[in-house]
């Protein structure tokens, strides 16, 4: 018998949800890219959105720290909040400091390493507590890159590989001590050795912070989530543990996606 | 393969049955080829992992097919036991009474379709049905078990044979007891939920 396809919000009910979408609808111009998505993020949790191109994850990630405001003529409909509060009543640049957000391609700043990790930390003034020399290396370290880098942190950020940099970009986002870490496809660019780099970062980080990524390599959402949200057409379509979701999942469509016989 | 361990067991059977010494020998002959399917259905599979990382259905696809490929090779040697026992028997006189086998048989006979069934048609129902028949299976081999005591208690003289028998009983039953783990698999396969070890209230 299959499961009943029930409210997928309800599949995976967090205990305390870090984060949580409600009844989200998101326009570009006419275009509505989202439908209805109601999602909760669990506090310590990884959570992947998979789906093919265009189904709206990407935009999804993207509302969670407000980052699609930057573009004109879009409009969001629904909630999200963060420990309970809107996130749109709050100041932008706190939410994005506690809710960081790591892109497809590595993107440092044409600077040195040390100047890409300071960066952050000093213009959100948290260097008062700590030195930028303490900072550097807590953040290099806790994205698995100090050793490697060490010896050469004021060389420029660009004298490295590529999974380096990628790394670099998230010990970026994890010097302002974020509460949220939202990754857009952070391994599409890199090499397997890279790529596992990354991954393994990612358990080892979900300690410390709430982790939601954005990847089309299914092996690697089956890797790293602990849930695993599957979108379609700008639907939410099913949201449940990765284990069920890549065995047994309860919807058709999810099921056609995941097994290559989507369309 | 599954068509070929069907024929074998309903050889064997036919063999002890009928004492038909061409059907003992054929099972003997058959099992070589039912071995090299089980390796090629796991080469198939290792393949498939390798090359296409199954998930969902496809992945309950191919760790049943793995399972239940040893599953049938494991009935295919158990063909072959009861095929050789068979043999053996054909230059011994009958035992001076009748032994309900052929019940026994058919009822197993009955798990090893139908659970080949289920998976050829993923249908959970059917290899339901199967588990359904197990304890019966049990039941009425334990009745000739006592049967076959009873007669080498009271003549000495039929212990060869009945041990002979007693053995083809055993077998019979353990070839029901692999029909009932492929029906196991298959409801894996079909609904993914995992049946194996639990009373059979539980499962239904």
């Amino acid at each position: 018998m299959t499961p009943p396809a029930t409210d997928t919000s309800s599949q995976v009910q967090a205990a305390l949800p870090k984060m949580r979408a409600a009844n989200v609808n998101f326009y570009y111009g006419s275009f509505k890219a989202l439908h209805d998505v109601s999602l909760e993020f669990a506090a310590n949790k990884v959570t992947a959105l998979i789906g093919p191109s265009g189904c709206g994850k990407s935009t999804f990630l993207r509302n969670l720290n407000r980052i699609n405001e930057t573009l004109r003529d879009t409009r969001l409909e629904g909630e999200i909040t963060l420990d309970g509060e809107n996130i749109l009543d709050q100041d932008v640049t706190e939410i994005r400091r506690r809710i960081g957000m790591v892109f497809q391609r590595p993107n440092p700043f044409p600077k040195s390493i040390f100047e890409n990790i300071i960066y952050g930390p000093k213009i959100n003034g948290m260097l008062k507590k700590k030195s930028a020399a303490e900072v550097v290396e807590q953040s290099l370290r806790r994205a698995a890159l100090w050793d490697e880098v060490k010896d050469k942190l004021h060389e420029s950020a660009y004298a490295i590989s590529g999974g380096q940099q990628q790394r670099l970009c998230i010990a970026r986002a994890l010097a302002v001590d974020p509460e949220v870490l939202l990754l857009d496809e952070p391994c599409s660019a890199l090499d397997p050795i890279a790529t596992a780099k990354i991954e393994d970062l990612l358990v080892g980080l979900k300690h410390q912070c709430t982790i939601v990524i954005v990847t089309h390599n299914m092996q690697q959402a089956a890797r790293v989530a602990d849930t695993t949200g599957f979108f379609l057409l700008g639907k939410l379509i099913e949201h449940d543990k990765t284990d069920v979701i890549f065995k047994n999942p309860s919807r058709k469509e999810t099921e056609d996606y995941i097994t290559g016989r989507f369309g | 393969m599954g068509s070929l361990v069907a024929h074998s067991i309903h050889r064997s059977v036919l063999s002890l049955v009928e004492k038909n010494e061409d059907y003992a020998h054929q099972v003997i002959r058959d099992e070589s080829r039912i071995d090299q399917m089980e390796v090629q259905i796991d080469d198939l599979a290792a393949s498939l992992i390798v090359r296409d990382q199954p998930v969902a259905r496809d992945m309950r696809l191919v760790v049943a097919a793995i399972k239940i490929s040893t599953d049938l090779e494991r009935m295919g040697d158990l063909a072959v036991h009861i095929a050789e026992r068979s043999i053996s028997l054909m230059t011994q006189p009958p035992l001076p009474e009748a032994m309900n086998f052929g019940a026994l048989a058919s009822l197993v006979e009955s798990m090893v379709l139908s659970s080949l069934d289920g998976f050829v048609k993923r249908d959970a129902q059917i290899a339901r049905s199967v588990l359904e028949h197990d304890d019966t299976v049990d039941k009425s081999r334990h009745a000739i078990q006592h049967q076959l005591i009873d007669l080498m208690q009271r003549d000495s003289s039929t212990i060869t044979r009945a041990i002979e028998y007693l053995i083809i009983a055993r077998k019979l039953e353990r070839i029901g007891d692999h029909a009932t783990n492929i029906a196991e698999d298959v409801i894996f396969l079909a609904q993914g939920v995992d049946v194996r070890h639990r009373t059979t209230a539980e499962v239904a």
